[in-house]
């Protein structure tokens, strides 16, 4: 797994909240059987017009945000569907980390094992961040994970919580499979005991 | 932590003490999982990443496959109607199924159908079982005192190369339901107005287990219902502590054992339900004598109202991200704030899915629609308006465009023969 340390970046505002599986991509994107093919799916049916053009009044479409690699989303992004083809058309498009005052908990899980940062943030912080995209809609923003803030102009402006073990995945690339199977003895033994 | 002997615990702190492999500190437990349901979409990924590293699916006789999501509803048995990738996802699941021995319960034959609808029905599913699928709506097992939750794709693969998975131990949310059900009132209605009372997050974090008069007067197939749905509350599980319902459905199972080890087996089964005292980490309580069918009017299952109430006004919303959702809701679903819900025309009704297409279900809707006549079945084409016996009304869900109310067998089944939404009461004589 790509590895998350420190992120630099304008953020993109998608102020809509309960963003379900659906949306982030829709079931006819699904039919692909590798992980490479998802990210054209990304918000389908808001990024394309009917004619398949894409849609100049959907903020990933304006070419301001190219490259940008955070998404500032409304309350309970992720909600719905299993789908971990929701994180991977993120990634695919070059986003790493989605910033909300609430995930859901398939979508945070997926995102995790994918190197994709949910920030969980109060509504307080969501406030204060919009605050200064309404000074500066392009401002950059700092993401350290290792101190667990957020930095505009190298000036904290405030630090957010993370659950111990996935920041020590996402800060080493740890692959969470390789962590279980080192405990095979132990899974042997459970098994035994079961019957 | 709940773990001394002495202190009363809940359904779940039983069963997931039960299979924790390990629990080192600072991490999530090692979980065991019993049953790994597996369909064509969420799991060719994980089935390449084992390829990848080179092993083999560690109990395939605890995984099952089902072909149920790409796959048509129409024409079955004709796969060349399907387009290429659909075609080749199927075809990957077979072939991943006979590379690993996994059994797979192929299109078109006799057991064959939605995961969460088979798998109880040809008996996988037992009490204080852990059972997981790349699909949310694996809570449904829940209905039979199991751990069921969906995983996403990573975790197919974890759980197909170790049987395991990582897991935080998830907080407990008990949904007290009391009171007789009115005439016309379903399983699907007490869940809808649990999504509108908790919210689509309400849940979140959480576990739910359904307590009781109301849940244990209900059949297996009803009390799947409620524990599908489940996740669009935001939890991940829904229990319900098995009962003599419970078991009676089981004892008809093929293969059910019989003699002792049915007693035997009984004698465990009973042990899983939450002790006396045993405290949640939440509550909800709801009285059904004064609930009536349920209509969603948004996009998403949390948009409930009763279906003779109005459809709410964005402007007396004081929260102002609320009001724009509920604004943005109205605008997809082209609908009047203040409006009667009850009489909206219709042009399409949806009877299925993994939340109700039991055969309970469907017979409930026969029952209504016996010696009627409805209008010949069509597709849902963008803008047209679907009442759907189905989970979500997510904007799209239903096809691009597509605008879905959800509601119960009974009140779809009832709007069917009017062409706009009925209540199922007024032709009951209730």
């Amino acid at each position: 797994m790509e590895t998350f340390t420190q992120i630099t970046s304008q953020i993109i505002p998608l102020l809509v909240n309960n963003i379900d599986t659906d949306q982030i991509i829709p079931a006819r994107y699904l039919k692909a059987i590798d992980k490479n093919s998802v990210a054209e799916g990304l918000f389908a049916d808001w990024r394309y017009l009917p004619d398949g053009s894409p849609n100049p009044e959907f903020v990933l479409n304006n070419q301001l945000y190219t490259g940008a690699q955070i998404l500032l989303a409304g309350n309970n992004f992720g909600s719905g569907s299993s789908r971990e083809h929701a994180p991977w058309a993120l990634t695919g498009c070059g986003i790493r980390c989605v910033i909300s005052t609430g995930f859901a908990d398939i979508f945070n899980n997926n995102a995790l094992k994918n190197g994709l940062l949910p920030l969980t943030i109060t509504e307080t912080q969501f406030i204060q961040l919009l605050t200064k995209l309404q000074e500066d809609p392009f401002t950059k923003v700092t993401i350290n994970l290792k101190d667990q803030t957020v930095l505009i102009d190298g000036e904290v402006e405030f630090s957010f919580e993370i659950n111990a073990f996935a920041k020590k995945c996402l800060l080493s690339g740890i692959d969470q499979l390789d962590y279980i199977l080192s405990f095979e003895e132990e899974i042997i033994q459970f098994e035994h005991q079961q019957v | 932590m709940k773990n001394s002997r002495s202190e009363p615990l809940t359904l779940l702190d039983k069963i997931w003490n039960e299979h924790v492999v390990v629990q080192e500190s600072d991490a999530p437990a090692v979980l065991y999982i019993d049953l790994h349901l597996v369909h064509e979409v969420t799991s060719p990924q994980a089935f390449t990443g084992l390829r990848e590293r080179g092993i083999k699916v560690r109990r395939p006789k605890r995984t099952c496959a089902t072909m149920d999501h790409s796959t048509p509803t129409v024409n079955i048995n004709q796969p060349q109607s399907l387009d290429a990738m659909a075609r080749v996802q199927l075809q990957q699941l077979r072939d991943n199924c006979a590379e690993h021995g996994i059994k797979l319960h192929e299109l078109g034959c006799e057991t064959h159908g939605i995961v969460h609808v088979i798998a109880p029905e040809m008996g996988l599913v037992t009490p204080g079982m852990t059972i997981v699928c790349g699909d949310s709506h694996t809570a449904t097992h829940g209905a039979f005192g199991c751990l069921a939750f969906g995983i996403g794709t990573s975790e197919v693969e974890h759980v197909l190369a170790s049987q395991c998975l990582l897991q935080n131990k998830p907080k407990s949310y008990e949904v007290r339901v009391e009171g007789e059900l009115p005439i016309g009132v379903s399983a699907k209605d007490i869940i809808l107005a649990l999504i509108a009372r908790i919210g689509t997050e309400g849940g979140t974090g959480h576990v739910f287990e359904y307590t009781g008069s109301t849940i244990r007067a209900l059949n297996m197939e009803e009390r799947m219902t409620i524990c599908n749905m489940s996740i669009e509350a935001g939890a991940r599980a829904g229990l319900i502590a098995p009962d003599e319902t419970t078991y009676a459905y089981l004892k008809e199972r093929p293969n059910a054992k019989q003699g002792a080890a049915w007693k035997e087996q009984l004698a465990r089964w009973s042990t899983y339900h939450s002790d006396q005292d045993a405290v949640y980490d939440q509550h909800v309580f709801i009285d059904v004598t004064q609930l009536q069918p349920m209509v969603t009017y948004g996009t998403n299952p949390g948009m409930g109202i009763f279906i003779n109430e109005l459809i709410p006004q964005p402007l007396q919303e004081t929260n102002f991200e609320k009001q724009q959702t509920l604004q943005k809701a109205l605008k997809y679903m082209d609908l009047d704030p203040d409006s009667s819900i009850e009489g909206h025309p219709i042009d399409v009704v949806f009877l299925g899915s993994c939340t109700n297409s039991r055969i309970s279900d469907l017979r409930k809707a026969a029952q209504l629609l016996r010696g009627q006549k409805i209008a010949k079945g069509v597709r849902l084409k963008p803008g047209e308006y679907a009442i759907s016996t189905s989970n979500r009304n997510f904007e799209g869900r239903q096809g691009k465009g597509g605008r879905t109310f959800l509601a119960s067998p009974l009140t779809a089944a009832a709007s069917a023969l009017s062409g706009k939404i009925t209540d199922p009461r007024k032709l009951m004589g209730g």
